[in-house]
């Protein structure tokens, strides 16, 4: 079988164009057909920007071609969340509210790409400020799963995983706050990591909840994501929570499956097998941890005791920082405006009443309540106490074991509009994902099989700054797992999906 | 105030540090600038940014909160303060809330009483908006957000102030300690140091406070003992006539010298104040704080001390001169370059003083150079000008800034000590003042300063007032 250009991955494609047997413009144009011909029923871009696009693999192509070229990532087409901000190019953050916004300077992590040689190729659909887990929150449109157009990408970074599963992008990067680059990556059948708190700069990123917030690559393969990481991982003294680490390249941290987990100590939290997990997911997530053991892993199961208050104490915190860091968008400055209005209050009121959608004021009212006075002991200080214990469930837990593993997400990709009337059901998507933004743990979701015919993730939850052993053990997954070129497989369902939808 | 009530004043003093950038971001911090030249990314609050605390804001406000006697925190934190205004960007005020920077301090009154710091908290400053017009009328506002992200302290103190005179000599002082140490200009015209003051009164005798109102829009000291002293009056007659204080901030009208309600009702105002995510919690190294005890600079009380010690000058002078490092510095420059000590003083704290006062100029307004005062005190010693007429050269050189020398010499001020020059006019002078001369002849001494007069007028001054004498006495004795 011959692969299209953006079937690849890439880190193959990454030797293709050093080696010269690819040039930048090709690939770009090979990716660019299949936006055209699929972007229509996926809906992964916000923005596209096919002119910045093509000039940057003309440079790319031109460096290449003298022998020049940034790095390894020079001229691989990616697209970026429209979380990211990016200098002269629209950046809405999924919503109304900053559709008219246009930066005037890059995010860190955006920096480090276009320094990279990378091609950005646009900015991809997110739940409105990365509030949501299906994509469905966005302020534009709802973007759909590949697999199966009847059903949700995940979210909020829904865009950025359908993009990469569709091969609308090599890969993207996406933000995560609660789950939202892994659990988006669980659902669309791609890898999806999110970083130690602290190891990529948050810099640019538009802040959804401050604390929690991280940037993170959504990938073909763990070694994709092992590559882009070493680009985007990297202190930054403009963002004074960025750590300074002493950390060797994580490409090269990555072994063959059986030398990674010989020996390695995984332990499966019973919290997160029980109640509310499909069976589809649990068997496959079980036959997983199985093919692992046979691989030398020592898997047992463990006990995070307070998990069950992690989505409590998620549901105050984050709202409460929302609704500071959302507070900025009053019309005063940039962004949408009222049209009418009679003072300045009156201004403030209807700006924001238009320009933000029902889950964002959903989440202003949580947070503005849980900080206001009165109710602060109760509601966030409680939950900060209770985040120490989550973390400190997790100390424990990698007191005896050097990673923990489970499912990404409880269900498979669920139908568009079966969950958005009910927030609460919406909520509990993300149940295993949250805690590890608590802790600020850096966790990973790598595919490890189908249930009704939809990927399902496993999640890997690490020690804080060991990406490395994180990678290692998500690739010993991927190979034994061994389910074939996902873009390949995703396009035939997509293929399969636009023939019924025509002919539905 | 009859006698009946005390009033309880406490004061909270933001200053503008003078860092060369501002607390979070890079931007310059300079005053005046076109609207919005001094920005970026970072104090404009645009999406994404993020604060990085400026090491040399956090140097200044350890200075200033040590020089006030200061405990320093070992851990500190900011917070957020969230409310909505157009001149504040981000719709919070980076600040700190229940962990600030320093507390526990005091400065020193004239008397001795000590007025209690409660404590001194870093922040950042917003932006300025210039309304078309009335703040109440304007039909738009621009914004200029140059301002914003200046580094801040706000200094708050005990409510340990008992009356007008002791708000504005406590201000003094804090302005002076301030200045000494180089943190900040301190200038009220610019906005530098800004003062808020709450006030209530009470019975005499009474332990509780009264219902308090706080002043804002304060724009000197002379307006804070003015709006002081009109709120004391104003709710001492409330009290009188059995009516409640009602809580509430005024605004100081200067040109009518009253206060005003600001708000019909005060709005319950809740910032919802949490632990800012952005930055880690400030921890201060306590090497690094004894070194900055150690190398901090003169304060004004020890430059008092040394004052009266090396310059032999009266406390009182002493006093006068440090409360303003302007014209303390000023003073000490001329006495470095011209000696007598008390000579200089007379001349600072009179002359000096009168015309800063007439001006309305503040101390660190004047361009009047040391040197200059200098060539006038040695012209004056050297008799080439009397001291009468120094006082009026000083006069032009503060007004018009010219040399003395010049105006001596376009005005044709130089003294005339010429005996054959003076001559003729003293016997012109006892030739048309017979009855004089006979008052003198037969014993009345106080004549004789008349006729001097008269000499003096004829020369507009300018005669050597000794060789006047001299000239006379020959003539009549």
């Amino acid at each position: 079988m011959i692969l299209e250009l953006w079937q690849l991955t890439v880190h193959e494609l990454s030797q293709l164009l050093l080696r010269k047997e690819v040039s930048a413009t090709e690939l770009l144009e090979s990716v660019w057909g299949r936006i055209e011909e699929v972007e229509d029923q996926v809906k992964s871009y916000i923005t596209l920007d096919p002119e910045g696009a093509r000039a940057a693999a003309a440079e790319s192509q031109r460096l290449l071609e003298s022998g020049r070229p940034r790095s390894a990532l020079e001229g691989i087409p990616c697209g970026l969340k429209d979380v990211l901000s990016t200098k002269g190019l629209r950046t809405t953050c999924g919503s109304k509210i900053l559709s008219n916004y246009v930066p005037p300077y890059d995010a860190t992590a955006v920096q480090a790409l276009k320094e990279a040689g990378t091609v950005i190729l646009g900015k991809t659909n997110m739940d409105e400020f990365a509030m949501g887990s299906s994509c469905e929150n966005s302020g534009f449109f709802p973007t759909h799963n590949p697999w199966d157009l009847t059903r949700v990408p995940g979210g909020s970074s829904g865009g950025s995983a359908s993009a990469v599963a569709a091969g609308e992008a090599m890969f993207t990067l996406g933000s995560d706050t609660g789950g939202s680059v892994r659990q988006p990556a669980s659902l669309c059948g791609v890898v999806g990591m999110k970083p130690t708190y602290g190891a990529v700069s948050r810099y640019g990123l538009i802040a959804f909840a401050s604390s929690l917030d991280q940037i993170g690559p959504l990938t073909r393969d763990v070694t994709d994501c092992a590559m882009v990481l070493d680009f985007i991982v990297k202190h930054d003294p403009m963002d004074s929570t960025s750590v300074e680490i002493k950390r060797g390249s994580y490409l090269e941290a990555l072994r063959p499956a059986d030398e990674a987990v010989k020996g390695l100590k995984i332990g499966v939290p019973k919290e997160y097998m029980g109640k509310g997990l499909e069976p589809g997911v649990e068997a496959q997530v079980k036959k997983a941890l199985e093919l692992l053991q046979e691989l030398g892993a020592e898997v047992e199961e463990c006990s995070l005791p307070h998990s069950s208050y992690a989505l409590d104490a998620y549901y105050v915190i984050a709202p409460a920082e929302a609704s500071s860091n959302l507070a900025r968008y009053d019309g005063v400055r940039y962004g949408y405006r009222s049209k009418q209005y009679d003072d300045l209050i009156d201004m403030y009121r209807k700006t924001r009443a238009e320009g933000f959608g029902p889950e964002v004021k959903r989440r202003i009212m949580l947070g503005t309540y849980a900080l206001s006075a009165g109710y602060y002991d109760a509601y966030y200080l409680k939950a900060q106490k209770v985040r120490t214990l989550i973390r400190e469930d997790f100390d424990k837990v990698f007191a005896k074991f050097d990673v923990i593993a489970g499912p990404t997400s409880p269900t498979v990709a669920f139908k568009l509009g079966e969950k958005v009337d009910d927030p609460l059901a919406m909520y509990l998507s993300d149940i295993f994902t949250i805690p590890v933004n608590l802790a600020g743990l850096p966790g990973i979701s790598v595919p490890c099989g189908f249930s009704e015919g939809l990927p399902v993730g496993l999640q890997f939850i690490g020690k804080a700054f060991d990406e490395s052993t994180l990678l290692r053990v998500a690739y010993a997954t991927e190979q034994a797992c061994s389910l074939g070129n996902m873009a390949v497989l995703c396009a035939r369902a997509l293929a399969k999906g636009t023939k019924e939808g025509a002919r539905g | 105030m009859s006698g009946k009530y005390e009033a309880v004043i406490g004061l909270e003093v933001h200053v503008e540090l003078n860092t060369k950038s501002k607390i979070f971001c890079s931007c310059p911090t300079e005053f005046g600038k076109e609207p919005n030249t001094q920005v970026c990314p970072v104090c404009l609050g645009l999406p994404g940014v993020l604060p990085v605390l400026n090491e040399e804001a956090v140097r200044k406000a350890v200075q200033a909160a040590l020089a006030l006697n200061c405990e320093i925190t070992s851990y500190a934190k900011f917070d957020r303060k969230n409310y909505f205004y157009p001149d504040l960007p981000k719709a919070y005020q980076i600040s700190q809330y229940d962990l600030p920077l320093a507390r526990n301090g005091w400065i020193e009154l004239s008397g001795g009483k000590r007025i209690g710091i409660r404590r001194v908290h870093l922040e950042e400053d917003a932006g300025k908006l210039v309304h078309q017009g009335d703040i109440t009328s304007a039909a738009f506002s621009f914004a200029d957000y140059n301002r914003c992200g200046v580094p801040l302290i706000e200094i708050v103190s005990e409510p340990d102030i008992r009356d007008p005179e002791e708000a504005r000599d406590y201000l003094t002082r804090l302005k002076g300690i301030l200045q000494h140490i180089g943190v900040s200009d301190c200038r009220m015209e610019e906005g530098s140091l800004r003062v808020d003051a709450n006030v209530s009164v009470r019975p005499v005798g009474s332990r509780e406070f009264g219902t308090r109102t706080e002043l804002k829009n304060i724009g000197s000291f002379r307006a804070v003992y003015r709006g002081l002293s009109y709120e004391i009056e104003r709710q001492s007659k409330l009290l009188d006539r059995g009516e409640p204080v009602i809580q509430e901030t005024r605004h100081w009208d200067e040109q009518n010298g009253v206060t005003r309600s600001l708000r019909g009702k005060e709005e319950a105002q809740d910032y919802r104040y949490f632990p800012e995510p952005d930055l880690v919690p400030l921890q201060l190294d306590p090497d690094w704080v004894e070194e900055i005890r150690r190398t901090l600079p003169e304060l004004p009380e020890a430059r008092k001390a040394r004052f009266v010690r090396e310059y032999g000058l009266p406390e009182y002078d002493a006093d006068v001169l440090v409360s303003s490092p302007p014209i303390a510095n000023f003073y000490e420059e001329c006495v470095r370059l011209f000696g007598e000590p008390k000579t200089v003083s007379n001349w600072v704290m009179g002359e000096l003083f009168r015309l800063l006062n007439d001006s309305g100029m503040e101390p660190e307004e004047l361009k009047l150079r040391p040197s200059e005062l200098v060539s006038l005190l040695k012209m004056t010693r050297e008799g080439v000008v009397s001291g009468k007429i120094a006082k009026d050269v000083f006069e032009q050189m503060f007004r018009t800034g010219e040399d003395p020398e010049s105006i001596v010499k376009k005005h044709n001020l130089v003294q005339i000590s010429d005996k054959s020059a003076l001559e003729p006019l003293v016997l012109q002078v006892i030739a048309e003042n017979p009855k004089v001369v006979d008052d003198y002849k037969s014993g009345k001494k106080q004549a004789f300063a008349f006729l001097v007069g008269q000499v003096m007028k004829a020369t507009k001054g300018r005669a050597n007032p000794a060789v006047v004498n001299e000239l006379l006495h020959k003539r009549l004795d």
